[in-house]
């Protein structure tokens, strides 16, 4: 008798006719659990094509609810779940793409305290995370475990794909031992992401996954795939196993879980760009020190006084383009060019700083800060708080 | 010429061009070469006068520090990568 019922086999048939699959690899695929770290751009599709693949039992971590600015990518999800938690959403999407599955629903954030926990009962795991911290959890978790990471990340019109922390491959910290200063690379919230392209890396790791629970083909062992949208161009390059490396290397010094919002630097939050002000949410970097806050409407009370404020903009050119200050004599000055324009900045004059959110401007405040500029405020919650307070003409983007 | 190509993330600080052309005869050079005509990038690629540790670079598909570190010699005919860590995926 076959572990899948009669219905189960006419439903996968186009597999069971694939000579690396037939009916053992879907009656493996079906014992096969996989748990998928994030319901969000990279986890919408791996999500769907495991379901729709056959997989028996599905894992998934995520604490998020969902959110209008997810829909752009993030296909599991419909407008009509918007304000329902993601995982309520991808269950109900998943068991209605194959009724066959069993769902596991983890609606806590992933940490050191519960990962190894949550993973251990899966054959592989898959990141589809937003955030370095929990980047180097899963991978280091992985490791311990022996749980093989599919590895997907993605930034604007590009992405990467491997596979580590097989028995004799490399790890995400055979790749990148370190994990950038804060600050340095920015996040998708930040810089952007063309919508399609979580699907094109996602669909990957999905094929990666089956490839692995199959031992078939040759999966992204040892090597690193990345993949330029707009030149249409994938390119691979090798990763070698460290024999140094602190977690998978032949001496490791890293032998159980570590903190890494402090190993990173960063909080491991889906809106950093928000949440990474330190006041806020009290899991503040120690590198990332309080700057002075106005709130909106703080700020407009004080310029409908009279006052004489200058507002630099801190954001790219495209984003002033969506909603501007400028009517109130707001200038623009994108983040990474104001230390070459000090000179056009005067530090004895108040001054307010703004991005988006906030999280940009409060970097470029600490910067200044360490230049002599003592009178800046950083507007709380960035023109889109304005807009929502103040002015509900601007969009919120 | 020897040509790195730059990722995503750094086009910002060459002004959009997705390689740029330099010289030089070990990656140091070339390296140094790519950030005279890009000041704003030094920042970017180097803690000093190390390279940062998220930043990878390859030749030909080698990573360097399976060669010869920032003294690999690079000659006109490769073509080098720049891959900094992205952790995008929400």
């Amino acid at each position: 008798m076959s572990v899948l019922s009669n219905d189960e086999i006419r439903r996968y048939s186009r597999h069971l006719i694939l000579p690396d699959v037939g009916l053992p690899g879907q009656e493996k695929l079906k014992q096969s659990s996989v748990l998928v770290i994030g319901a969000g751009g990279l986890g919408s599709p791996v999500l769907m094509y495991l379901a729709a693949a056959g997989i028996g039992r599905i894992g998934i971590v995520d604490y998020d609810v969902v959110d209008e600015t997810n829909l752009q990518r993030q296909i599991i999800h419909s407008t009509s779940d918007v304000g329902r938690p993601k995982l309520e959403s991808a269950r109900q999407k998943l068991l209605d793409i194959n009724p066959y599955l069993e769902i596991d629903s983890f609606e806590v954030p992933f940490t050191s305290d519960n990962a190894l926990e949550i993973m251990a009962p899966y054959d592989l795991v898959i990141d589809g995370t937003d955030n370095f911290p929990t980047r180097y959890l899963v991978n280091d978790a992985c490791v311990m475990l022996n749980k093989p990471n599919i590895y997907g990340s993605i930034f604007r019109f590009e992405g990467q794909l491997s596979v580590f922390a097989t028995e004799d491959g490399p790890c995400y910290r055979c790749l990148y031992p370190d994990p950038p200063p804060p600050g340095l690379v920015p996040s998708c919230a930040e810089g952007g992401v063309l919508g399609i392209l979580p699907g094109t890396i996602g669909a990957l790791q999905a094929t990666e996954a089956v490839k692995v629970l199959l031992g078939i083909g040759e999966p992204m062992i040892g090597r690193l795939l990345i993949y330029d949208a707009l030149a249409m161009d994938f390119m691979e390059l090798k990763v070698r196993k460290n024999p140094e490396c602190p977690v998978c290397g032949d001496h490791p010094t890293v032998t159980e879980l570590i903190d890494y919002e402090q190993f990173c630097g960063m909080p491991a939050h889906d809106h950093s760009d928000y949440t990474a002000a330190p006041a806020l949410n009290g899991q503040e970097a120690e590198e990332k020190t309080p700057v002075p806050q106005i709130t909106p409407i703080e700020l407009k009370a004080r310029l409908d006084q009279g006052e004489s404020l200058p507002i630099l903009d801190v954001r790219e050119p495209h984003e002033w383009t969506i909603s501007n200050l400028e009517t109130y004599g707001a200038f623009l000055i994108p983040k990474g060019e104001v230390l070459e324009h000090l000179a056009e900045l005067d530090p004895q004059k108040e001054m307010i700083v703004q991005c988006r959110s906030g999280g940009r401007s409060a970097d470029v405040i600490r910067e200044l800060q360490k230049k002599g500029f003592h009178k800046l405020l950083n507007l709380d919650g960035g023109i889109n708080r304005w807009a929502e307070e103040v002015d509900e003409r601007l969009p919120v983007y | 010429m020897t040509t790195i190509r730059i990722p995503t993330p750094l086009r910002t600080y060459t002004d959009g061009q997705t390689t740029v052309n330099v010289t030089g005869s070990s990656v140091t050079a070339v390296l140094n070469d790519l950030t005279q005509q890009y000041p704003a990038l030094k920042n970017h690629l180097f803690d000093g006068d190390e390279l940062r540790s998220f930043v990878n670079v390859y030749v030909n598909k080698e990573d360097i520090r399976a060669l010869n570190g920032a003294a690999t010699a690079v000659s006109e005919e490769d073509a080098l990568m720049i891959v900094p860590s992205i952790a995008g995926g929400a």
